[in-house]
């Protein structure tokens, strides 16, 4: 008992002169409208939970690595395989990483959804959006300290970017890189920008984002017909929440808790079973056989970068962030007022389905890459045996031509090789002999001119050999549909002319 | 805890009552110390701003120096081959990254290509595939002839090339910072990028 009454001493005593437990409890417990204490408002939490993980994990791991250029690499080994635990570290401080990214989407999605931007939350959204912006910003810093080829060459990208700026590229260039090359500076750059630049603002933002959600109160779920008016919002929420509220501590709070212990749970288990990303080959820029590839959350934009048209490119990097950024901040000034319901607002579920989507299918295509030369494909994938048999000596050296000049890099045979050009398994069911030649020759449509690489007989015995290739159900070979109409005393029949 | 609904206008005059010396003397004190503390962010500001953009104010050619590449007779006639040089510019915790590497293409005698490792689109380090003679970028899927001009796909101009010189039998180039489309390998002022490069006709590259 008198412990009891020695404690209640010690928090009266704190509390005189701290004096922030009590509002802190008012805080914890303000009312929120009945309906709000669901399942769908649980992400907002999560991802502050998460953000906590990563502060507390990244700080562990600065116990270890080192932000220098030399010994960057050497660091994270050593996390990996001296540092007892320092491999489950990193794997957490990776997949929260991934987690905190997903979360804090499907917030935003669900905000957008629940049109909890408008009237009288607008700031919070447009503060949410720079956490988004942040928090993607944490995500390509953290994979600069991941200071491996993927890192290094990804630096290359980012300076490539940005010299495309108009007249201030250049300077812009060194002041990314803090000097001529990706070096020493350039790491101690992105070192204070992911430990102390970016994570001061984004714990700013998301306290005051935070404040902000206590002071308007938590959005109430949306009634179709329900508009949010100016005028009468405020005594509508008010009623709301006064009239049939709960408090949020603990009506809420208890969903929120459970669903973060689960997020939490999920980065454990992601860590434990898929373990820490990379590092993968050391940053040595001699070493040239290396295929960069940006992290996850980052691989649509390279799928874009590789279909962008050369002339599209500079203006798409420099207008599309400005127009995409200012459409997400511009939203709730433009939109303040009227429906909330997302089956009263078809253009918004449209708009999300279209990016998810879009974002998806980039994502996806980065995975694999279907725009990049195989480098190795032309001495590591044999010809396919049924390409060869039955070939004559010269279609056999045709053959030998294909894989010697390193068409398979871009071409598939039997579903093997780059598919940065069409695959070659019919390809005389479409081309006519001297439509090959052409091709090879002074190539076009995206495929470089072999006329230099290729003597006359190595394109004579090469389209020997794409000659036999008429796919798997040996395909009419391609006809020149011209040459028939020519030939007047043999009108062409319907069939050639497909 | 203010309302939503504050009152505006004038803020209230909350002086003490009695002994109040001019309440304009203090008002003008106070803004008084706000431009002193102006006037010293300013000062700060220029070392602050100064060091970080300290990179930039440098000239290009004062990164660059002439760098050895090995004896001409190292590259054999029409053969491309990788070197690796150590950047002019370097810190002692560079580590391996102070090392650079480019493709020299000795053409005859004493007529080189010295082209920079990084391609033209986004700067990933491009290979040179003898059989084929042309430069693959992994990235993006650039291609390049063997004398540099752009061969195909995303690239808008062929790759960049460093200014060499043939001194005593060695091969020098005069390199220092990564090549990008603002800051391009060799000395000449970089032109402008009006109009996209089209892919150089096998016969119109210059013979090898």
């Amino acid at each position: 008992m008198s412990l009891i009454k020695a404690a209640t001493g010690l928090y009266n005593w704190i509390e005189r002169r701290l004096g922030i437990g009590g509002p802190s409890i008012d805080a914890a417990t303000h009312p929120i409208p009945r309906s709000s204490a669901s399942w769908m408002y649980v992400f907002g939490s999560a991802a502050t939970v998460l953000l906590v993980l990563q502060v507390v994990t990244g700080i562990l791991l600065a116990l270890t690595y080192t932000p220098s250029a030399g010994d960057a690499w050497q660091s994270l080994q050593l996390l990996n395989h001296e540092v007892p635990l320092g491999w489950l570290l990193r794997a957490i401080h990776g997949w929260g990483s991934d987690f905190m990214i997903a979360i804090v989407l499907i917030h935003m999605v669900q905000v957008f959804m629940f049109g909890a931007y408008k009237y009288p939350r607008e700031l919070t959204w447009i503060l949410g959006v720079f956490l988004l912006l942040m928090t993607l910003g944490m995500a390509f810093t953290g994979q600069v300290l991941r200071f491996d080829q993927d890192a290094y060459w990804g630096l290359g990208i980012g300076a490539s970017i940005t010299s495309r700026m108009p007249f201030i590229g250049g300077p812009m260039v060194h002041v990314l890189l803090g000097g001529p090359i990706i070096a020493a500076q350039t790491l101690s750059r992105f070192f204070a920008l992911h430990v102390f630049v970016i994570p001061g603002l984004l714990i700013a933002f998301a306290g005051l984002h935070i404040l902000m959600v206590l002071r308007l109160g938590v959005n109430e779920w949306p009634m179709p017909g329900r508009l949010v008016s100016k005028a009468t919002y405020d005594a509508e929420y008010a009623e709301l929440t006064h009239k049939d509220g709960v408090p949020f501590l603990p009506d809420a709070a208890w969903k929120d808790a459970v669903f973060s212990a689960f997020i939490l749970l999920a980065v454990l288990a992601c860590a434990l079973v898929f373990g820490p990303f990379g590092p993968g080959g050391q940053p040595d820029p001699t070493i040239i056989e290396t295929a960069p590839r940006p992290d996850f959350a980052f691989l649509w934009l390279y799928a874009v970068l590789a279909y962008l048209p050369p002339e599209l490119e500079t203006p798409f990097l420099f207008t599309a962030p400005v127009l995409a950024i200012g459409a997400m901040l511009a939203l709730p000034l433009i939109a303040p007022t009227g429906e909330k319901h997302w089956s009263r607002r078809p253009i918004a579920v449209l708009m999300v389905t279209v990016i998810a989507v879009a974002l998806g299918t980039f994502t996806k295509l980065g995975t694999y890459t279907p725009w990049s030369p195989i480098m190795s494909a032309w001495s590591a994938q044999a010809t396919p045996a049924q390409y060869l048999n039955g070939r004559s000596p010269l279609e056999r050296q045709g053959a030998i031509v294909l894989q010697n000049k390193q068409c398979r890099n871009c071409h598939a045979l039997g579903g093997v090789g780059g598919q940065r050009g069409p695959a070659l398994d019919s390809i005389a069911t479409r081309m006519t002999e001297d439509q090959m030649i052409r091709q090879v020759v002074q190539g076009g449509g995206n495929m470089p001119a072999y006329g230099k690489a290729l003597s006359a007989d190595e394109t004579h015995a090469l389209v020997a050999f794409l000659k036999t290739l008429r796919g798997p159900d040996n395909g009419a070979p391609a006809t020149d549909a011209s040459r028939s109409l020519t030939q007047v005393e043999q009108p062409a029949s319907p069939a050639e002319n497909h | 805890m203010t309302t939503p609904h504050e009152p505006t206008g004038a803020p209230v005059s909350v002086e003490p009552k009695g002994s109040a010396p001019d309440p304009s003397r203090r008002a003008f004190l106070f803004k008084l110390s706000v431009a002193l503390n102006g006037v010293v962010g300013a000062v700060l500001a220029v070392p602050v701003i100064g060091y970080l953009l300290g990179p930039a104010l440098k000239r290009d050619d004062q990164y660059k120096s002439w760098v050895p590449l090995g004896g001409v007779n190292d590259f054999p006639e029409g053969e491309t081959r990788l070197v690796d040089f150590v950047n002019p510019v370097k810190t002692s915790s560079d580590g391996m990254t102070a090392k650079v590497s480019a493709w020299v293409r000795r053409i005859q005698g004493d007529k080189f290509q010295v082209f920079a490792i990084n391609c033209a689109h986004l700067g990933c380090p491009v290979r040179w595939f003898p059989q084929s003679r042309l430069f693959m970028c992994p990235c993006h899927g650039g291609a390049y002839y063997e004398d540099g001009s752009r061969a195909s796909g995303p690239p808008e101009r062929g790759l960049f090339e460093y200014q060499y010189e043939v001194q005593n039998g060695k091969l020098l180039i005069h390199a220092g910072q990564m090549p990008t489309l603002s800051n391009e390998a060799c000395d000449k002022k970089p032109r402008p990028l009006t109009q996209i490069e089209p892919a150089a006709a096998a016969d119109e590259r210059t013979e090898a």
